[in-house]
Parts: C-alpha cells; sequence; structure tokens
C-alpha cells in the first residue's frame, strides 16, 4: 500500500496503480484543506465572505 | 414541533404523520440488523451461497445500486465540468441518492466477506493486478467524495447554517465542488469500469469472459457506459417518486427533459456496443473454448429468455422511448422509459454474478439454481428502507430541491 | 505438453484414471492430512469442504454399453496466469515459482470468494460454518500440527501437500542435501491411493515419473483449451474419457452424451 512496506515492488504496476489513486486522494485532501484554511481566515477576520447566489 | 429545522418558505407534513412514514421503513431496517448480526456471529452459512454460487443476491444488489448511484456522479460532471445549468436543480437529489446508493452497497459489502474485520487487507495488502482490488479502492474514496458533496447540503440546514463556522465551511465547499466533481467523475469511470472487469477477466469463466483492450476487457467499457446510461433515469425515478409521494412539484421539467435525453443517447450508444459485443463473444470465445450459445442455457431456470429481456424487452425498447422527445414529455412514457432501462441494467448485472456461476465449465459438472435466504433479503432490503429513511430526513430538513418553493407558490 | 518453465523444480500429478476404482481414499486421505473440517451432516455437496474431490462420470450410454470412471480432482495448480491468483484483491493467494505450488494465506484471505468465481474447476472451497473437529469422536485425533487450521469466512483448497515439501525439505538440509529425491515429496493422496493411481514428482525432471508420464499418448489435462495449464495430468485409454475432460464443438469431435453425475 505505502511505499515503506515489504510488499512495495516499484514496477509500473505498482506505480500507475497508486500513482493516480495518490493523485485523486490528494486532490481530494487538497480541497478539503484549502477549505478549511479558507473557512478559519475567514472566521477570524483575515478574508472577507464573499456573498454568492 | 421541528419546524425551525425545516427549510424556509417550504411546507412539510406533521412530525406525527413524517413518523409515521418512517415506520415501514424502520422495520426493513430492523429486518436487516437482525438479519446482519445472524451472519456475523453464525457466518455465511445463513445464507443460500454455496461453493458454486460464490457471488449472489448481495452483489447482484451491490452492483446494481452502484450502477444506478452512478446518477451522482455523472450529474455532477455534466453540472460541475460541462456547465448544464439546469442540473442544478437536481443535482442534490442525485448526490443524496448517489450516497445512498455507495454506504448501502459498503455496509452489504461489509457483511458479504466472510471476514469482514479483515476489509482493510484489500488496501494494506493490495493487489494491483486484481479488478477488485481497483474496485474497492475506488469506491471508498468515491464515498468520501459523495460525503463531501453531501455535507454543503447538510450545512445548509435552517438551524445548522445559523454557525459562522460551519455555514463558511459549507460555501467553501460549495465553490470548488468543480473539484470533488472532477475527481468524483474519474473515480467512478474506474470503479464502474473495474466492476465489469472483475468478470471481463475470468478468462476460465467463457459466459463471462471478454477480450479487450490492453489489460481492460470490453466488459469494463459496458458496465461504464450502462451505468452512466442509467444512472441518470434512477435519478428521475427517484425525484419523480419524490414529488408523488410529496405531492409537489420539485423539480423544473428541463432537468428532467436533460437527464431523460442523455440517458437515451446514451443508452442506445450502449445497446449498439453491447450487441456488438455479444455477438463477437459468441463468435470469438465461446467456440473457442469449444462451447456454443446454446450450451450456456440448456437447462435451469436462467435461459434464454434472460437475454431477450436484458436486450430486447428492457434495453432497446426504453431506448426507443427516451429516444422520442413526445414521449419523454409524457410522464408515463417518461417514467416506463426510465424504469425499464434502470430494470435492464440490473437484469444485466444480475446475467453477469449470477448466471455465470450457475453454469459449469467443466462438461461433467452440472447446472446449478440458487434462490436467497430472507436473510438475504433482509440485508439486501435493509439498503432501500434506510435509503428511504435518508432521503426522507434530507428532504424534510434540508434544501435539497432549490425550485421548491417557486415551483409550489403558483 | 511438456512443463519447462523456470530452472526449477514444478510440482505436478499424474492420475491414471484406467486404474482409478473410485474407492474414494485419496479424498480420506487427504482430509485427515490437512485438517479438513467437517459438517455433522455432510451430504450437502455444495458447502462441504472438499480439496480432492472425486467425481463420476459416464458415457451415457445405455446397457450394455454403459462404462463408469472416477474422476479425481485436486487443485490444478494452474501454470499459466492462474485464474485465482489474478484476481485475489488481498494477495492472500498465490504462486510459488520456485515450485509451481499455489498457496493460500488463510490469514489474510478475507474471503470474498472472487477467486471461487475464478477458478473452473471448482478447486476452492468455502468455510460457510466455523471449523468442526468433534471431539470424543475421533476426529480431533487426526489433527497434524503441521497444517494451520482455517477459520469461518475463508477459502481453502489443495495445496499439494505442502507441508511435506518443508518437511522433505528440512529433512534434506539436515542431511546436508539440497535436492529432493524423487518420493520424498509426495501428497498424502498419491501415498495413500491403493492402486497407485496418482504419481505425483516434479515435472521439469526427466527423471521422474510423473515427468515420463505426462508425455504419454493416454495423457490429457482438464479444460486444457482454456489455457490455465494445469499441472495435473490425467491418463485414460478410453475416448469417451478424454472428451469428457473438455469442451468440444459438435464439428470438432462426435459428441458425448453430457450427462448428469451421481
Amino acid at each position: 500500500m505505502l511505499p515503506f512496506c515489504f510488499e512495495w515492488q516499484w514496477n509500473v504496476d505498482h506505480i500507475i496503480f497508486f500513482g493516480f489513486l495518490y493523485l485523486a486522494l490528494g486532490i481530494v485532501g487538497l480541497g478539503l484543506t484549502f477549505t478549511a484554511i479558507k473557512t478559519a481566515l475567514q472566521v477570524f477576520g483575515f478574508m472577507r465572505e464573499r456573498h454568492f447566489d | 414541533m421541528d419546524s425551525v429545522l425545516i427549510p424556509e418558505g417550504v411546507k412539510r407534513c406533521s412530525p406525527g404523520k413524517f413518523f409515521l412514514w418512517t415506520l415501514p421503513w424502520l422495520a426493513l431496517l430492523g429486518w436487516g440488523l437482525v438479519s446482519a448480526f445472524l451472519c456475523l456471529y453464525k457466518g455465511l452459512n445463513q445464507t443460500n451461497m454455496t461453493n458454486y454460487f460464490a457471488f449472489a443476491l448481495w452483489i447482484v444488489f451491490d452492483l446494481s445500486v452502484i450502477a444506478l448511484g452512478a446518477g451522482a456522479f455523472f450529474t455532477g460532471f455534466l453540472t460541475y465540468l460541462i456547465g448544464k445549468k439546469e442540473l442544478k436543480d437536481i443535482i442534490n437529489a442525485a448526490v443524496i441518492i448517489g450516497f445512498i446508493c455507495y454506504s448501502g452497497a459498503v455496509a452489504m459489502l461489509g457483511i458479504d466477506i466472510g471476514q469482514p474485520l479483515r476489509g482493510w487487507f484489500i488496501f494494506w495488502h493490495a493487489n494491483v493486478h486484481s479488478m477488485l482490488t481497483e474496485v474497492s479502492f475506488c469506491i471508498t474514496a468515491y464515498l468520501g467524495v459523495l460525503l463531501i458533496e453531501y455535507l454543503p447540503i447538510i450545512l445548509e440546514n435552517r438551524k445548522i447554517e445559523e454557525v459562522k463556522e460551519l455555514r463558511l465551511f459549507g460555501h467553501n465547499l460549495h465553490e470548488i465542488m468543480a473539484v470533488f466533481a472532477g475527481t468524483g467523475t474519474f473515480l467512478s469511470f474506474f470503479h464502474q469500469g473495474s466492476l465489469g472487469g472483475l468478470f471481463g477477466v475470468m478468462y476460465a469463466r467463457p459466459f463471462a469472459a471478454r477480450g479487450g483492450f490492453y489489460i481492460w476487457p470490453w466488459t469494463f467499457f459496458l458496465f461504464v457506459l450502462s451505468a452512466i446510461a442509467a444512472g441518470p433515469s434512477f435519478t428521475i425515478l427517484c425525484t419523480k417518486l419524490a414529488e408523488k409521494i410529496t405531492r409537489k412539484r420539485l423539480v423544473p421539467d428541463q432537468a428532467f427533459q436533460l437527464l431523460a435525453k442523455i440517458s437515451g443517447w446514451l443508452l442506445a450508444l450502449y445497446m449498439v456496443l453491447k450487441i456488438a459485443d455479444t455477438i463477437a463473444w459468441v463468435q470469438g470465445i465461446v467456440p473457442k473454448a469449444g462451447l456454443t450459445f446454446m450450451d450456456f442455457y440448456r437447462e435451469g431456470p436462467y435461459g434464454v429468455w434472460l437475454v431477450i429481456a436484458e436486450i430486447g424487452i428492457f434495453g432497446i425498447i426504453p431506448a426507443i422511448i427516451l429516444l422520442i422527445p413526445k414521449a419523454r414529455k409524457t410522464e408515463g412514457w417518461l417514467i416506463a422509459g426510465c424504469l425499464m432501462n434502470c430494470t435492464g441494467i440490473v437484469l444485466n448485472r444480475f446475467v453477469f454474478t449470477v448466471v455465470t456461476l450457475a453454469i459449469p465449465v467443466m462438461p461433467f459438472d452440472r447446472f446449478v439454481s440458487y434462490l436467497p435466504t430472507w436473510q438475504e433479503w433482509g440485508i439486501s432490503l435493509a439498503v432501500i428502507g434506510y435509503g428511504f429513511l435518508l432521503f426522507s430526513f434530507s428532504y424534510r430538513y434540508l434544501p435539497v430541491f432549490p425550485k421548491e418553493k417557486e415551483l409550489n407558490t403558483a | 505438453m511438456e512443463e519447462k518453465h523456470g530452472k526449477g523444480p514444478r510440482y505436478g500429478m499424474v492420475i491414471d484414471l484406467d486404474k482409478c476404482t473410485g474407492c474414494g481414499t485419496c479424498m480420506i486421505a487427504c482430509a485427515a492430512e490437512n485438517n479438513v473440517t467437517v459438517r455433522p451432516d455432510e451430504s450437502d455437496k455444495q458447502r462441504n469442504v472438499a480439496w480432492m474431490q472425486l467425481y463420476k462420470i459416464t458415457n451415457g450410454k445405455p446397457f450394455p454399453e454403459t462404462e463408469v470412471s472416477y474422476f479425481p480432482r485436486p487443485c490444478m495448480q494452474c501454470e499459466h496466469h492462474t485464474p485465482c491468483v489474478s484476481v485475489c484483491p488481498a494477495t492472500a493467494t498465490r504462486m510459488d515459482p520456485n515450485t509451481g505450488i499455489v498457496s493460500q494465506i488463510y490469514t489474510r484471505c478475507i474471503g470474498c470468494r472472487y477467486c471461487m468465481a475464478a477458478c473452473p474447476y471448482h478447486a476452492r472451497s468455502f468455510n460457510w460454518w466455523d471449523t468442526y473437529f468433534p471431539k470424543g469422536k475421533g476426529l480431533d485425533r487426526y489433527l497434524s500440527p503441521e497444517v494451520s487450521p482455517r477459520m469461518r469466512g475463508v477459502v481453502e483448497k489443495c495445496t499439494f501437500c505442502h507441508h511435506r515439501l518443508m518437511r522433505a525439505k528440512t529433512q534434506a538440509y539436515a542431511e546436508g542435501r539440497r535436492e529432493l529425491e524423487e518420493g520424498e515429496y509426495i501428497t498424502a493422496c498419491a501415498e495413500a491411493c491403493p492402486v497407485q493411481a496418482i504419481t505425483f514428482g516434479d515435472l521439469n525432471n526427466p527423471n521422474h515419473k510423473v515427468s515420463k508420464l505426462a508425455k504419454s499418448p493416454r495423457a490429457f489435462r482438464l479444460l486444457e483449451r482454456l489455457g490455465t495449464e494445469p499441472k495435473v495430468y490425467y491418463l485414460s485409454s478410453k475416448e469417451w474419457v478424454r472428451r469428457m475432460a473438455d469442451n468440444y464443438l459438435p464439428e470438432e469431435l462426435e459428441p458425448v452424451t453430457k450427462v448428469k453425475t451421481g
């Protein structure tokens, strides 16, 4: 699962499969982190709240 | 009593009536919980699964709800990435339906595997060559994405919205929803496809095996296509059902028409490719294994009628219905078309799981048939009960349908 | 039909169907050797555990031309793109490239049963119940400490008595040898068969009997056309038996009546 596990092999199959997986999870994680930080900044007044429809 | 929780400007039935409404679904859930307890406590002998029928009702249900729940990712793709504005009125419902389908499927899978506590081994000791690994990773990740898409809707509840931090978080999430929709589309494409790949790669089961493109058998692409063809139809059905039960109009007709049109075209494309694939399989893989088409339907209840039903009655006919604009605009035909479309996809999933296993490969082996036990039905129907409950609570307390107020003040 | 994959041994089996009497000793020996669970009522043959399964086949002709044969079926230990290995999501099964034996890690198996769906030979059994070795009825007396028992909810199958390979290797190493001689490692079924219908050994070693028998004109394999490359060969001088081992189109061979087995 992780590159540090003994079962991990640095071959094409592992790299492609886990590459795409971690990419997808990474994007989701980044999105959540970005949202959390933006919310925190707005709550503490460092950023203006944008109103939209 | 709970009027402070109900969205502004809309009417909901009394709490007492709502409680009565939840009772049958709670009963289904209760039946499911008893069944789940028995299966976990006594083992999978509580089912009618055998060494021949390793996959049975639960897998059929899993595959079906995941295919039908594809409306969530596909509507999200169309709304946030393609920019179809009219679908904004139905995307919330689609997300909730998707969430119900996927969380129900994952819960059912937890009971289905022989050692549920070891479920995480699929992730920790992943075999990258197995289609099932791919399915597990993508479904789990996508369930997370669905939760993220569901969250803003929950945070828009009247009372929860009063908390500034939660309101801001919900709004900010909504602003970058395209990112999650895009990732969801990517994950969904792969797991819908890999669910098809599960069967196509079984080269030692000529009934299910297919040729393909590189490592992906044709069933990979056919399953994605059939999922995005049936998903929007299922979204339409569920929303129409909600309209019937609540006796309100919830979504402008444009959204239904667009989804139905897309569903129709995708189903028609799927039918062409499915028929081509079936012909290629009958002429390629089947004789190579020393079999004929009729060898698969020699005996037992799973006869040729299944092919006629899946491709003819519940495939070509709904495609035609949904392609004709006049039929789409007539509610009766629209619902019939969507219902038949969804039935066809469920049949397709059934054929690939149960019928594949019923057919012997060794010449001296026998055909077997299977009927589920009440415990299996309990768990499967519990997903439906859970679905009705979650959707009902969401409809009652969350602004699921943006145009509800507008459509019902006339 | 030669097995020349890799430089190491490729353990395989040849079962002479002309000799097999259908006595079932191979099934019993296997179950006793490998701590196979039983149920109080074993009559449901779709849910019991049988690593070695004996099938009865007949040519379907009426008396006096009726012929019957018995077909012991262990795990085929498929060599090429092993169907069960490629589909297991948790890497709980693996074909050992050094011996050719397909192993099963019981403690890793999550019981998803995908391997059972993929195997065309029905070589894999699932533990639908907890294991049952009732005390006081003698069944607990045959339990072997060399074979790990399985728990409910995992898949198991014939392992070519892999523990016997371990035992033989340990013995050889203790004697300062690296190579195993023919007969040092044989499976329980091969050892128990009263008519010596089952021969076991290294298919890659031209001196081993199994290697020579596999090249016999009477030799064939089960479902050969699928391309699984099984390491279990069968011998039969009867044409109808050979035809029952695979599917044939009507124009390929004269059709044998497909019959239900007993």
